[in-house]
């Protein structure tokens, strides 16, 4: 995995949450796992829930960071 | 199959809900008040002899030919102007008219060539007609007196020719021009005997303001203005209706054929999107379908540094199939995808994605609307529940404010253009937010009321700040809003926009324009009666294009600019079947109807049919797919239709992705780009050589109909279902009619529409089904699709692409007239005439500071890349933003694209990159490095025909 895509990844996820900060804490993390889950195909999401647990999650904004690891935990709980 | 000669009434259909019966030849008809006399004598099958009258051209009189008697009324009134009255009693035939008309026609005829048997029009020539009609049988005034005869021919045209000495000065062409396009290129140049038809001030045509858009040619009743095909091949012998393959207006053709040679396509009245007006594109522009350069044989290669080596088409589908297996045996099921095509039909986009996810097993699929109107389906469809425009274009003839943002209608939309230039003359106003001044600010008998000449990037803050002039200062529409839209979605979007930060006044610093101009568009949007939104590339194509259109969402359901004729959002569709490759299930994450991959009810429909377990998670979108090559997870790519080395951005990228994976199987009628770093290339078909459906930018479906053979062997869709079989998957479509069938049985908004439907009615626009058994032309009547329609936050973010020090310009990007996205088909055509290279257009001021001179070489630097062209200067652009077209290869507008994208869609954003711009002496590094690999991947080893 290059860190390039690594970094694409942590930048679209924080583009994501920034739409929806204006909807306030709660609604925003909630939309951002929604969005993540909703568009992006499984390796992507993969390869965010291994960047969160090696650089904990470090660069994302803390919305982002709180809707991935809500996602993170489902995935691990689903598989 | 015979020639569809459509019946010329004269005089355009007036539209009145008042009927006035009278009697003419001793029969009673009844028509719409306002209806000349003419057109009532045709509908009951009475043609009046006519020369300067047709019904797509307001009557004018000039002839004299078309003269009636009235009952009751002295003289002999033309037919052509004088409207019908109650209980009018018409005679259209008697001696005195004969022996008139017999006159008129002896003039005419005494001033023209009788070389009717070598004339171009001979058998399709009004004169003649009408001279046979009128009876003519002498001519007493001889041919020896002064005439135009030897007037010499202007051919500049690449089309079409105008030869003076046929002019019988009828005029229809000059009103054409007017009426129809609204160029108001032609004029009638000199008086009485001298008078003569004038392309612009002692221009000939090419050199004029003409945009060759084939009206005038159209109109003429004779050979003066004629086709050089017609010149060149004769006169055609049967005709077949079919859609054109350029734009999202998807115009209606008549494909006049002789034999199976294409004689010349012909706009047909009868199209709705059209109403038989066409572009140059359309209706000149096919003759891409023979060029040399057109493959039709498959091809396959081992590397892509190997000449390619023709091969039979077991042997490339095998290959293509076994290369793929291999792939998915060595690094996993989801190793594999592919792309979708907005130019094919939408049965064979719904192929290839139905042998993704049935064949390949996985949901790697994409299309290249990704790259243009992805944001437009997810910001409509968050907004009002369906990801399409909410309007059909006839809708504009009832808009009283038209705003047009971010599109460049008469460029990109030509015939759409033309329909909303006669509505603004007609005295709708007119608001163009854009970067550039685009032609429709200010174009004969046409002025923008206001001009919004915001920075490229700052759309939203612009759409914000309209808002809170509409909210502060008591513009909503209270009524429409309680009824139908979501309250505290409504309230908490009132106050953010609300907020001072939102205001025009500060809005200009972002923007650049002059707040007073911001309120005042907004009051005129709010308050001009029915408001209308157009918009294109330039609201998607930003890392905010999601957020804009649910900006200008929120707009149209503030001021209840939505729900009826004359109003909505309305987005200009880029290439043909934009809209059509969208909805048939081409993204992703979606099937057809926009609807998830994960919901378990709609996945058992496709797996009930397909017979095989689908999956529900989203798989990869174009640019994760080259993130992925180039991490080494994804291998082999089947695209069909799409350059997506060129028509994409950031090239460098790009090229690093197809570079690694280890089978690209590109599906195109021409080598493009692409297939440099491709492995087999499978022959397609052009859309003169296929059955299918189209869906327009207003969801019109439209039939395809196949006017000759596929010259390459098969229609693209039945290539698919090859490539589909060799791996394993069988598909059991007997013709394209069928493909539709299943479509219809899948999508409930599809459910009514099949081959027979689109046959008796012509075209239909989706939803249409029980519901709607004839098609919805306007959405959202009522109530949204949705229910409530919901109001977004849309904060506005710069984007992260800046201008600074190095990069001190902003560099957007469109497309011109006359070519056609990445130009494969239009650059092999003689549209080249009109747009040899792509130029950089860049303000004097600009220019000045750098010492760059009109038509110097110039490099253009951004973060990614640089390439060269020359330089157009011109105060088009505003001091500060450079502007230029992506249409040719070699100038790779793309290698300075950056890989920024829309946030929600990954839609790229190719109207804004920082860019610096300085003299040059010629091509750069990458530009001539990759001329080299150009070469050296193109080359064709073995031709098939050699070796058999
Ligand atoms: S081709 Fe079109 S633009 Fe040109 S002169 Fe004729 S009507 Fe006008
Ligand atoms: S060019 Fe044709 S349409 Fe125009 S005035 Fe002459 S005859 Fe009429
Ligand atoms: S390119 Fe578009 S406007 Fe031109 S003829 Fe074709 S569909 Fe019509
Ligand atoms: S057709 Fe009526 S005056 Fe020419």
């Amino acid at each position: 995995m290059s860190h390039n895509t690594e970094q694409r990844l942590v930048y679209m996820a924080n583009q994501i949450g920034t739409f929806f900060r204006a909807q306030g804490h709660d609604q925003a993390v909630a939309a951002v796992a929604n969005h993540i889950s909703r568009f992006w195909d499984p390796r992507m999401r993969a390869q965010i829930f291994a960047y969160l647990s090696e650089h904990g999650g470090e660069g994302l904004d803390p919305d982002v960071k709180e809707a991935i690891e809500i996602l993170a935990k489902k995935a691990k709980t689903v598989a | 199959m015979a020639l569809i000669n459509e019946i010329d009434y004269g005089t355009p259909e007036v539209k009145s809900d008042k009927l006035v019966e009278l009697t003419i030849d001793g029969t009673k008809v009844s028509v719409p008040a306002g209806t000349s006399i003419m057109r009532a004598a045709m509908e009951i099958g009475n043609h009046i002899p006519k020369l300067c009258a047709t019904d797509s051209i307001e009557a004018f009189g000039s002839c004299r030919l078309c003269l009636v008697e009235i009952e009751g009324r002295a003289g002999t009134p033309a037919s052509c102007t004088t409207p019908v009255a109650p209980g009018m009693v018409v005679k259209t035939q008697t001696p005195r008219l004969k022996a008139l008309r017999n006159g008129v026609m002896e003039l005419y005829i005494s001033d023209h060539p009788l070389d009717c048997l070598t004339c171009s029009a001979n058998g399709n020539c009004e004169l003649q007609t009408e001279a046979g009609v009128v009876g003519l049988r002498e001519v007493r005034y001889g041919y020896a007196g002064e005439n135009h005869l030897n007037d010499k021919k202007d051919v500049s045209n690449p089309y079409f020719a105008y030869d003076p000495a046929k002019c019988i000065v009828c005029n229809r062409c000059v009103r054409a021009c007017e009426e129809v396009q609204g160029t108001f290129a032609l004029t009638v140049d000199g008086r009485g005997f001298n008078s003569r038809i004038a392309a612009g001030q002692n221009e000939d045509f090419f050199d004029s303001e003409c945009v060759s858009c084939g009206a005038c040619v159209q109109a003429c009743p004779t050979a003066t203005l004629m086709e050089k095909s017609v010149y060149d091949i004769g006169q055609p012998e049967h005709s077949v209706v079919t859609t054109c393959a350029y734009c999202g207006v998807g115009c209606t053709f008549k494909a006049e054929m002789r034999g199976d040679e294409l004689v010349r396509m012909v706009p047909y009245k009868d199209g709705k999107a059209n109403h038989g007006h066409s572009c140059v594109k359309g209706r000149f522009a096919w003759g891409y379908a023979t060029h040399k350069e057109r493959i039709l044989k498959p091809m396959i290669r081992a590397k892509i540094s190997d000449p390619w080596r023709e091969v039979s088409w077991e042997e490339a589908i095998n290959y293509a199939a076994s290369e793929f297996k291999r792939i998915q045996a060595t690094y996993g099921k989801h190793s594999i995808g592919g792309i979708t095509s907005s130019r094919c039909t939408n049965e064979e986009t719904y192929l290839v994605q139905e042998m993704i996810r049935a064949g390949f097993g996985n949901n790697n699929v994409d299309t290249c609307a990704r790259v243009c109107h992805s944001p437009t389906g997810y910001g409509l469809g968050t907004a009002f529940g369906t990801s399409a425009g909410t309007q059909d274009f006839d809708s504009v003839d009832q808009a009283d404010v038209i705003v047009v943002i971010g599109a460049n209608p008469t460029d990109g939309h030509p015939v759409f253009a033309s329909h909303m230039k006669k509505r603004l003359r007609e005295g709708a106003k007119l608001i163009v937010i854009d970067p550039r001044r685009i032609d429709l600010v200010r174009s004969p008998h046409i002025e923008a009321t206001y001009h919004l000449p915001l920075k490229p990037g700052t759309n939203v803050a612009m759409l914000d700040a309209l808002a809170h002039v509409i909210v502060t200062e008591g513009l909503v529409n209270e009524a429409f809003v309680r009824e139908r839209c979501d309250p505290a979605e409504f309230a908490a979007w009132a106050s953010f926009v609300a907020e001072q930060r939102n205001s025009p006044e500060e809005v200009e610093k972002i923007t650049g324009v002059p707040a007073e101009t911001i309120r005042a568009a907004a009051r005129l949007y709010a308050t001009g009666g029915n408001a209308a939104f157009y918009y294109g590339l330039g609201v998607t194509e930003h890392s905010q294009g999601s957020t804009a259109v649910m900006a200008i969402a929120n707009l149209a359901m503030a001021t209840g600019n939505i729900g009826r004729k004359g109003v909505g959002v309305n987005p200009l569709r880029g290439q043909n079947n934009v809209q059509g490759s969208c909805d048939m299930g081409s993204f992703p994450h979606e099937f057809t109807d926009y609807r998830h991959v994960s919901n378990d009810a709609v996945r058992s429909i496709f797996e009930s049919i397909w017979g095989v377990k689908l999956e529900k998670e989203p798989g990869l979108r174009i640019p994760n797919m080259i993130d992925a090559a180039i991490d080494g997870s994804f291998k082999g790519i089947y695209i069909q239709g799409e350059d997506i080395l060129q028509s994409d951005p950031d090239t460098k990228h790009m090229a690093a992705g197809l570079e690694h994976m280890e089978c690209v199987v590109i599906q195109d009628l021409f080598l493009n780009e692409t297939s440099k770093y491709a492995h087999v290339f499978l022959p397609g078909s052009t859309f003169l050589e296929k059955d299918g459906t189209f869906t327009n930018a207003e969801r019109r479906v439209q039939r395809v109909r196949k006017v000759m053979a596929p010259r390459n062997g098969y229609e693209d869709w039945q290539i698919t279902m090859l490539l589909s079989e060799a791996l394993g998957y069988k598909m059991p479509y007997k013709s394209a009619g069928h493909i539709l069938d299943e479509i219809a049985k899948v999508t409930p908004s599809f459910a009514n529409i099949s081959f027979e439907l689109l046959d008796k009615v012509g075209s239909v626009q989706w939803p249409c089904n029980d519901k709607a058994p004839e098609g919805t032309p306007v959405m959202h009547m009522g109530t949204f699709v949705r229910g409530k329609g919901k109001f977004m936050l849309t904060e506005y973010v710069p984007t992260d692409e800046r201008t600074g020090p190095r990069f001190p310009l902003l560099l957007t990007t469109g497309r011109i007239l006359s070519q056609y996205n990445v130009g494969a088909q239009t650059r092999r055509t003689a549209n080249v005439a009109w747009h040899e290279e792509d130029v950089l257009e860049i303000h004097p001021h600009d220019a000045e500071q750098r010492g760059i001179r009109d038509r110097d070489w110039v490099k253009i630097q951004s973060r990614s890349g640089e390439t060269t062209l020359r330089a157009e200067i011109t105060d088009r652009v505003a001091p500060g933003v450079v502007y230029t077209t992506f249409h040719h290869p070699m100038t790779q507008a793309n290698v300075v694209t950056t890989d920024f994208s829309d946030w929600a869609t990954n839609c790229p954003e190719y109207k804004v990159t920082a860019v610096q711009v300085s003299r040059s002496n010629g091509p750069s590094e990458w530009q001539e490095k990759y001329r080299e690999m150009s070469e050296q991947n193109t080359r064709i080893a073995e031709r098939l025909d050699a070796a058999e």
